[in-house]
């Protein structure tokens, strides 16, 4: 059987994590075919909910048959699932998306994550780990209560790097200020979080001629590809710019393919642009 | 056991359930969560004579029991679509309505001409809700005649039945219901989206960067109960094919009482992707429940002057 699967998921783990919070599910078959940056969609609010769109979350972990999701508190539906008991049901849909790319072999792979777009790198940098790699995070946030997943990342990196814009945890700045200090004799750089964030990344990477590769955040209606809402204008292999899907052919891109200067549009390039 | 077979202008469908425009792409993404042919069919995404980038983000806004789309029907363009889209659906006898939108009457009807020899197509629903780029920007749906020309050019080139898709937001529905079924319609979807507006409380502007956007979703199942009521009350004989918010087979079988021969399962695939056979299921076991042996029993009853069913679900007479 292969994904992605829709399951009612038991709840197994709700907690706050500072400034966020963890939900853990019981997910066997998404958890057994889970690849860093898979991201699930979760339904919020019950069966005659006024919500009708499901909620999507990178996955931040998984084992022992159960996905765990980070995230903020920022309306009703999260609300509501940061209000789950152990026990309750969920509907759960994934693994979706196309996850990280990852090497052969192993290699130096720096690790940006910003805000809650640290969370996804946890299992990216276990799974590059695992290959050999020497894995250097660098996790930023606004201020030290929004940073997420720095004591996983120490367990799992070989260096950890903190940027808060207001200085309250590591250095004071952006990602994009230490990013260039980590970049020396990396062969990939991986990158999570706000677009800004992003580009920022992959113009540093590209600028020292590293690879890299983003996974964006786009809002979604309904995460598997059916409605055309989380598009971004993507620079393809023969050169031609394609408003692409970040749920279906996302949220993971190469950094020098997405023409950032136009997400938010559709460039009158773009393939079918009017 | 419920006999789900379903007739629609003289075809016949594995079920009453069907994907709708717009809320499935080409069926292909939906694979993964259940078996396509088991259900009516997929109406496809409306598709246009060339590529079609859409519109800018944000395209979406969640509102009370409904959302807000403007996707500006981004596609691949009718080459493509014949080339890919609609042979995967026919190599597993998947029956497609694959749903046309163009911005002239003569746009339409290269389409129609387009998809003549089709393999695999069952049937044509044509998106009227369209700006019309010979009437300064009106929708084709919102006029009488310009509904009616569409349908006659798309009714000139098709060999196969064909569906006009109306638009709840006009003066007079069965007015133009009359006018496309007149021009050659075999039936009617019926409800596309209706126009609404999201602000963004935070930024007090418009969430969608095209500022108007369809509303879809529970939120507007009682406007398309009353459009197919009055269109079922107008045009008994002509069939329907209904959607707006539904969600569950009670919402189904609602429908098919107030006069549709079947539905189209929309928003809801969004939260679920499983919906449309979910509803299929659902339907089946609340027409089980009442002792009905097939979908056509059902059409329209709501329409008659005595209760046809007693209290307590059980069928009367």
């Amino acid at each position: 059987m292969s994904g992605p699967f829709q399951v009612a998921a038991e709840v197994v783990g709700v907690r706050r994590v500072g400034a966020y919070v963890a939900l853990i599910l019981a997910a066997p078959s998404i958890a057994a075919e889970a690849r860093p940056g898979h991201f699930v969609a979760l339904s919020v609010g019950g069966p005659a909910t006024s919500m009708v769109l499901r909620r999507c979350f990178s996955l931040a972990g998984w084992g022992n048959g159960a996905v765990t999701v980070l995230f903020s508190v920022l309306g009703h539906g999260t609300d509501w699932l940061a209000s789950r008991q152990p026990g309750d049901l969920v509907e759960v849909g994934g693994p979706l998306g196309t996850p990280f790319a990852l090497p052969s072999g192993p290699q130096t792979c720096v690790l940006v994550g910003g805000g809650t777009g640290a969370a996804p790198l946890i299992p990216l940098a276990v799974a590059l780990t695992e290959l050999g790699s020497e894995v250097r995070m660098l996790i930023g946030a606004a201020r030290a209560e929004k940073l997420m997943a720095v004591e996983q990342a120490r367990l799992v990196a070989d260096s950890v790097t903190i940027t808060t814009d207001d200085g309250s945890a590591g250095l004071r700045g952006w990602v994009s200020d230490a990013l260039p200090g980590l970049l020396a004799g990396a062969d990939a750089v991986y990158g999570c979080g706000p677009m800004r964030m992003l580009r920022s990344v992959a113009g540093l990477a590209a600028a020292v001629e590293v690879p890299s590769q983003v996974a964006v955040e786009e809002a979604m209606a309904c995460g598997v590809g059916v409605c055309m809402t989380c598009v971004l204008p993507i620079l393809g292999d023969d050169g031609r710019t394609r408003m692409l899907r970040a749920c279906l052919e996302g949220p993971v891109f190469a950094g020098d393919r997405v023409r950032f200067d136009a997400v938010g549009t559709v460039p009158a390039d773009a393939v079918g642009a009017s | 056991m419920t006999d789900l077979t379903t007739r629609l202008a003289g075809l016949e469908f594995a079920g009453p359930v069907f994907t709708a425009s717009g809320c499935a792409a080409a069926g292909r993404e939906l694979a993964p969560y259940f078996d396509l042919a088991s259900i009516g069919g997929v109406v496809t995404k409306s598709v246009m004579l060339a590529p079609r980038a859409g519109r800018a983000t944000p395209r979406m806004a969640e509102t009370p029991s409904g959302m807000l789309n403007s996707i500006g029907l981004q596609g691949p363009g009718i080459d493509t679509f014949l080339s890919t889209d609609l042979p995967w659906l026919a190599q597993r006898g998947v029956a497609a309505v694959v749903s046309i939108a163009g911005h002239s009457a003569e746009e339409y009807a290269a389409l129609a001409r387009r998809l003549r020899d089709a393999p695999g197509l069952a049937m044509i629903e044509v998106n009227i809700s369209c700006p019309n780029v010979e009437s300064r920007g009106r929708v084709f749906a919102c006029s009488v005649d310009d509904a009616a020309a569409v349908v006659a050019a798309v009714r000139a080139e098709a060999e196969i039945p064909i569906f006009a898709k109306l638009s709840p937001d006009v003066t007079d529905l069965v007015s133009i219901a009359r006018s496309c079924v007149a021009a050659g319609a075999d039936g009617l979807s019926m409800i596309n989206t209706l126009l609404g507006v999201a602000i963004d409380p935070r930024t007090l502007r418009p969430v969608l960067s095209a500022v108007t956007g369809g509303l879809s979703g529970p939120a507007i199942k009682p406007v398309a109960l009353r459009c197919i009521w009055q269109v079922h009350a107008a045009l008994p004989e002509v069939p329907i094919l209904g959607m707006g918010g539904v969600r569950s087979g009670r919402d189904a079988l609602e429908f098919l009482v107030a006069g549709a021969s079947a539905v189209s399962v929309g928003t809801a695939t969004f939260a679920d992707p499983t919906a449309p056979a979910r509803v299929q299921a659902e339907l089946a076991a609340e027409l089980t429940a009442r002792g009905f042996a097939t979908v056509s029993e059902v059409i329209g009853l709501a329409h008659l002057k005595e209760a046809p069913v007693r209290e307590g679900g059980a069928r009367a007479g």
